[in-house]
Parts: structure tokens; C-alpha cells; sequence
């Protein structure tokens, strides 16, 4: 070391491990190096605390310190009755809270509500712990028989057949479309010149078609028909049912040598929906309907955003494959449908969805209002999301198609397990983002009709009982509230996630 | 030229658009051969092996792998890919499963084979290129010698009877490079079919059956290591010969 002169060197004590200087860590550390280490810091931070005192001090002044706790109705939240200057009105939500929670929902039925939050809550909470087992059975139970069960417990009902008895209706109806399509060419080509003759042949080859459709059809109707002619026909056309599905299944998946897996997965479910329907008694007429005109407050914003979430999903995923699609008539359809919803705004959709639609759908075809917001919603998300996704595909290298093709796995296992799950990783923030934007964005749906969370509120506000002047701002400091904590769930949980997938499962 | 050759190529010409990147180029591969391919960069080495398992289509030509016909509509492509393994200079590891799951992934989902037996099997591919006691760690925890030692275990795990190496150490640190060599000269010792794309001629010298120089889309010499090292009969590649082997 002293010997600067020559050019050789070598270490003979390596230098061993010192704690960093003290000024530099800690609180002390931190208010050196980030709030006051320059005189532009030193005004933002003075500024940054001017901020807090002015938002957050008034803040709690008018949420817990001058809040009214108690009382029956708008008197107690007076000024001249409360003694002092008034802030948040509690009693008010206390008072509207059923309202804020189930909207128009018969009272003797919110126990079903609550069944319905609870079997959600259940159900989704194990799935959202990674350490929890069985991930498979729980997201099955969540996305496929929840949904149906929460259908027929919120709006209730039951069952007037099953497997047998939808195959036929569907079929029947698609051999008459087919026909109704054939007669309105004969019909056309009545009226129209030098193609009239060419028409009416192809229209005629069409109802040929439709007709020797409903020919084949004439045994599954005759099985329908004893069916329903007999005394249980839910039943009976549930082990039909069951009993088709498994061999089906059972044959499609290997047979004898490879199959009893699938026949004991086939068969539990089964058994499932049996269970389901006799504790629900669907084949006895089910719960007492209510309509969804009744339903509202935050049964409805949790209805259509969890809807929402979960059906633009798989939109999403199919439509950015499509808009990457080598093949043009897919891709076209791809870019076409996300350009079209991502042009509209989601007020057209729900009004073009709820008031429009109804004029063009054949006279005897009516779908319910909020199941008709539900397919706009989850439609204009679905192309969100679909953009979102193809930017997470967009950053996967070519490299890892390669290599799974280079495995010989087909394209669609590639991109299964290979591109998709990564892609998906990428952009679970920019997801998440849409999620969340989609759950204050269900609020929307007041203008269709469909009181949401928001919409239950400001119809309470004109309640005369609780006039007061702090209602409003009580109201949606309470109904922020709630939004928050959705919202901001979603968000942490969204960082957890990357953070657990983050160390090395990266490119 | 050689008896039943395990891949044949004939006559094959590739564009990308106006742009002729392989040149009616004939090779065979005998079973149990190991070819070395090297030339300049742009000379078609890369894209003539990506043609082998058909990650590049081809215009004319055909390719036949273990008696398999791939022609230019690539019509047996799935069959071709069962018998070819390949691994690729950036190793293409799958980032997302760990170091086992790469290994198993295609053997359950390609050729059915039980999560258990897979596994067993993978195992034993992964004792075979020294890295068994990493399989649960993922790819971004090694180093880029082991991630390609896995990309190999990998490509075994498919029992393919041709292996493709495109540039296998290049993205390496000199340190490791010795480590991937290494394993892929006890796979030449094994019997394995190999065409290997490589600027390490210490690796052709010691492996190859043959050195295969490639130069503007053509195959400009094939000869034995012995011979093509020390006398190179095109000029061009005794230019290439002296531009690499002067350091």
C-alpha cells in the first residue's frame, strides 16, 4: 500500500464488513437525507404539513368530534338541538343502513342475501390465501357453482326441467330459426327481380334444411314430453342427464383404461347438484322470486362488479389472443370488437343495453334489466381487459414460444401453460386497475334504473326525516368509506401477489 | 453419402421475403453423428437448425427427420418436434415454473405420462447434467451455465432421438462455459445425435464426426475436424479459420 511507486499489488488482509455510518439510517438518517437535505425539501415538507393539518384535522372534526351518535330522527342533528355546530349525522346511516345494503329487498327474505355474502365470503376468502390446499375444488365451487347458487338464492325460483329438457328447447328453437330464416327468403324472393328465382330455390333448400333439423329432433322431444308427462320431471331428467354426461365423459376421456378419474369427478358434481336442488327444493318451485327491480344498494354494486370482474376475464384473455391471431378473419373480429366498446362510453352501453335492446330482440324473448346491464358491462370490461393483456403477451420473448413448440407442445397448451400465465403476471397491476375502476364504475347502472350502492343513497337523501344540513356529506363520507375499503383491498391484495410472484419467477 | 441418415435435408431453400438466406443446401445426419456447424454471422447456421424442428418454415426443399417427410406446408410438424430437442443460446427456460416443472412440463402434457413418473424421470435427467439438488429453485436463481444445464436435462426429458444446439454457450460468462461443454461431451459420448451450431472449436476439434462451414446461405465446406483445422481447402474458409483462430 505505501509503496506507490510500483505497479504490483497485492491484498495480503482482506477489508472485513462495517456497519453504515449512523447519520445516514434510521429516523435521524431519514429526516437528513429525504425531508430536509435541501432548502427545496425543507418548503415541500413544510408544505406537506400544512396539507395534513388543513385536510386531516377538519377531517376528524367532522367525523367523530362534532358527529352526532345517537338519535331518532333529523332533530337530533340540528344545531340548535345538538348544542353545538354539527358534523356528521350517524343516525342517518344507522337509520338507511338495510337500505344501503339490500335496496328494495323484501325484508322477510334478506336472510338470503346474507346466506348468499356469506357463501361468497367462504368461498373466495380460502381461495385468496396461497397457503391454503385444494385451489383447484375451491376456484370450481367459486366460478361455476356459486354463481348458480346465488342466482336462485337471491332471486329464487326453481327448476322446470333439466339437461334433457334445455338440449331440446335449445334445438328446437335453433330447427325453427332455421326455417323462420327459409320462409322469409321464399317471401323475398317474391319481391325481388332476376335473383327472385335463385332466391327462392336457396330459400327452400333452407326450410328443406330446418324441417329434416326438426325430423331428427322427434325423438329427443318424445323423451322430453314423457319426461315432463311424468310425475317428478326434474328428477327423472336429472339422472338422464347425469347418467348421458358421465358415459359420455367417461368414453371421451379413455374408457375403462384411463377414464374412472373423470367418472368420479363427473359423478361427485353430480351428486353436488342434487344435493343442491333438494336442500333448495329447485325441484318444487325453489325460495319465492324477487325481482331484481327490488334488488339494490350494495347487493347490486357487489352483484354486477363481482359479475363484472369474473366474465371479462375469460372475454379478455380470448379477445387478445384474437387480436394476435395469424388468422385474419379472427383477428379483424378481435380488433373490431375491442376498438367498437373501447370507442362507446358505458353510459351508451347500458342505456343502448337497457332501453334499445329490447326493441330489437324478437317479441317473445325478454331478458331481465339487470342481466342486460350485466352482458354490457362485462362486454365493455372484457375489451378493456383484452388491451390490458395483450400488452402483458406483447412482453413475453418470442424465445418462450420457441421453446414450447421446440417441446412439441401445440399451440394452444403453449400458450396455457407457457405465455399466458406470464403474461398475465406482467399486468396484474394494470388488471387490478381495471377492477377497481370497474367497481366504482357500477354506479352507473342508476341511470338504467338499477339503484346500486350510490343510487340507494341519493334516492335517501329525500327522505323529509332526515333533512339536515350535514345529510349529504354524511352520506358520502359513509358510502366513500365503504367504496375505499373495497377498493383499497383489492389493491393491496394485487401488490401482495406481485410481491409474492416477484423474486425470481420473472424474466 | 450416409446410411439410413437419421435427418436428411434436400435441396432446401429459405427466403424472408426478397432475401435468400438458405441456398440449396444438402446434409446428412447418420445416427449417433455429431456435426459441428460454424461460419460468419448472417452465413444461415441458426436458421438452417430452426428449419430441422421447424421453428422456420421453408419454401422448398424437404426435410426428413427418422424417416419423417416435413415439406414446406410443415403438414407432420408435431411428430417431427417429438424426435428433436433443442436448446437455445438464450436458454428459454420457463420462468414462471421451477427448474422440475420445466423438466416434467412437456412429458405430462405432450406424452401423458403421470406427474409422478415424470418427475422420477426428470430427476434422473437432472442428476445427469449434476444439477439435482436446484430442482425446486427457480431458473432466475441460477446462474447461466446451470440454467442452460437445465435447458438440456429439458430437452432429454422428450428421449428425442436428434438433439439441436443453436449457439449454446454464447450468451455465457467464460467461466461457464466450460460447465454446458462439458455436458454436452458426455451427451456426444452417449451415442447422442448432435448438430451443433458453435464458435468453440476446442468443442468441434474434440466432439465432431464432422465441421460443417457455412458461409452467405451455402455450405461451403464439410470435413472432417482433422482436415477442415488444419487444411482448409475454400479461401473463404481459410479467411475464417485465420480471422478466429489468430487469438
Amino acid at each position: 500500500m505505501t509503496d506507490t511507486t510500483a505497479s504490483s499489488f497485492v491484498r495480503e488482509a482482506m477489508v472485513t464488513e462495517r456497519s453504515a455510518p449512523v447519520k445516514t439510517t434510521g429516523f435521524v438518517g431519514f429526516l437528513r437525507t429525504r425531508l430536509l437535505n435541501s432548502p427545496t425539501n425543507v418548503l415541500l415538507t413544510i408544505l406537506g404539513l400544512l396539507l395534513i393539518w388543513y385536510t386531516v384535522i377538519p377531517a376528524i372534526r367532522f367525523l367523530l368530534v362534532d358527529a352526532v351518535w345517537h338519535g331518532a330522527d333529523r332533530n337530533a342533528c340540528l344545531a340548535e338541538n345538538a348544542g353545538h355546530a354539527v358534523g356528521a349525522c350517524w343516525p342517518f346511516i344507522n337509520a338507511k343502513l338495510d337500505q344501503f345494503i339490500y335496496g328494495f329487498y323484501p325484508a322477510q327474505e334478506r336472510w338470503r342475501v346474507n346466506l348468499t355474502f356469506l357463501l361468497a365470503a367462504l368461498l373466495l376468502l380460502p381461495m385468496l390465501i396461497p397457503r391454503l390446499p385444494a385451489k383447484g375444488l375451491n376456484a370450481g365451487l367459486f366460478f361455476f357453482a356459486f354463481p348458480v347458487i346465488a342466482f336462485f338464492l337471491l332471486h329464487g325460483g326453481g327448476l322446470g326441467g333439466f339437461g334433457v329438457n334445455w338440449t331440446a328447447s335449445l334445438l328446437v328453437a335453433f330447427a325453427d330459426s332455421i326455417k323462420s330464416a327459409g320462409d322469409a327468403l321464399v317471401r323475398a324472393a317474391g319481391t325481388t327481380p332476376v335473383v327472385g328465382p335463385l332466391l327462392w330455390l336457396l330459400g327452400q333448400f333452407v326450410v328443406l334444411i330446418g324441417v329434416t333439423l326438426s325430423l331428427i329432433l322427434t325423438p329427443l322431444l318424445w323423451v322430453r314430453d314423457q319426461i315432463l308427462a311424468s310425475g317428478r320431471p326434474v328428477w327423472i331428467d336429472f339422472a338422464l342427464t347425469a347418467i348421458i354426461v358421465s358415459v359420455l365423459l367417461f368414453l371421451l376421456s379413455g374408457g375403462v383404461r384411463t377414464g374412472w378419474r373423470t367418472l368420479v369427478t363427473c359423478l361427485a358434481s353430480f351428486a353436488g347438484i342434487a344435493i343442491v336442488i333438494a336442500v333448495m327444493g329447485l325441484d318444487r318451485g325453489g325460495l319465492p322470486i324477487v325481482d331484481t327491480r327490488l334488488w339494490g344498494g350494495l347487493l347490486i354494486t357487489l352483484v354486477v362488479s363481482v359479475t363484472g370482474i369474473v366474465t371479462s376475464m375469460p372475454i379478455g384473455i380470448a379477445l387478445a389472443l384474437g387480436r394476435r391471431s395469424t388468422i385474419p378473419l379472427i383477428r379483424l373480429f378481435s380488433i373490431a370488437f375491442i376498438e367498437f366498446w373501447r370507442g362507446v362510453p358505458l353510459i351508451t352501453v347500458l342505456f343502448f343495453a337497457t332501453y334499445m335492446l329490447p326493441l330489437f330482440l324478437p317479441g317473445n324473448l325478454t331478458i331481465d334489466g339487470l342481466v342486460r346491464a350485466l352482458i354490457g358491462i362485462s362486454l365493455f370490461t372484457g375489451a378493456y381487459q383484452a388491451e390490458v393483456i395483450r400488452g402483458g403477451l406483447a412482453a413475453i420473448p418470442r424465445g418462450q414460444g420457441e421453446a414450447a413448440s421446440a417441446l412439441g407442445l401445440s399451440w394452444w397448451k403453449t400458450t396455457a401453460l407457457v405465455v399466458m400465465p406470464q403474461a398475465l403476471r406482467h399486468v396484474i397491476p394494470g388488471l387490478v386497475n381495471s377492477f377497481i375502476s370497474l367497481f366504482k364504475d357500477t354506479s352507473l347502472v342508476s341511470i338504467v334504473a338499477l339503484f346500486d350502492l350510490l343510487g340507494q343513497l341519493r334516492a335517501s337523501f329525500a327522505d323529509p326525516n332526515w333533512a339536515t344540513p350535514t345529510t349529504a356529506f354524511t352520506g358520502f363520507a359513509f358510502t366513500g368509506l365503504i367504496y375505499f375499503i373495497f377498493c383499497f383491498g383489492m389493491s393491496r391484495y394485487s401488490l401482495f401477489v406481485e410481491h409474492r410472484l416477484n423474486p425470481y419467477r420473472r424474466n | 453419402m450416409t446410411e439410413n441418415p437419421i435427418v436428411s435435408i434436400k435441396g432446401l431453400n429459405k427466403w424472408y421475403g426478397d432475401f435468400h438466406v438458405l441456398r440449396d443446401v444438402n446434409l446428412e445426419v447418420g445416427k449417433g453423428e455429431r456435426i459441428v456447424i460454424c461460419g460468419p454471422s448472417g452465413s444461415g447456421k441458426s436458421t438452417l437448425i430452426r428449419c430441422i424442428n421447424a421453428l422456420e418454415e421453408f419454401q422448398e426443399g424437404e426435410i426428413a427427420v427418422d424417416g419423417i417427410p416435413l415439406g414446406p406446408n410443415l403438414r407432420r410438424v408435431d411428430e417431427v418436434r417429438r424426435e428433436v430437442g433443442m436448446v437455445f443460446q438464450s436458454f428459454n427456460l420457463f420462468p414462471h415454473l421451477t427448474v422440475l416443472e420445466n423438466c416434467t412440463l412437456a412429458p405430462i402434457w405432450v406424452r401423458n405420462i403421470p406427474q409422478k413418473d415424470a418427475e422420477v424421470s426428470a430427476m434422473k435427467y437432472l442428476e445427469r447434467v449434476k444439477i439435482p439438488h436446484q430442482a425446486h429453485k427457480y431458473p432466475g436463481q441460477m446462474s447461466g451455465g446451470q440454467q442452460q444445464r437445465v435447458a438440456i436435462a429439458r430437452a432429454l426429458t422428450m428421449s428425442p432421438k436428434v438433439m439441436l444446439f443453436d449457439e449454446p454457450t454464447s450468451a455465457l460468462d467464460p467461466e461457464m462455459v466450460k460447465e454446458v461443454l462439458d455436458t454436452m461431451v458426455d451427451l456426444a459420448k452417449e451415442g447422442m445425435t448432435m448438430l451443433v451450431v458453435t464458435h468453440e472449436m476446442g468443442f468441434a476439434r474434440e466432439v465432431a464426426n464432422r465441421v460443417v462451414f457455412m458461409d452467405a446461405g451455402q455450405i461451403i465446406e464439410s470435413n472432417t475436424p482433422a482436415n477442415f483445422f488444419a487444411n482448409p481447402q475454400h479461401a473463404r474458409s481459410k479467411l475464417f479459420l485465420s480471422q478466429i483462430l489468430r487469438h
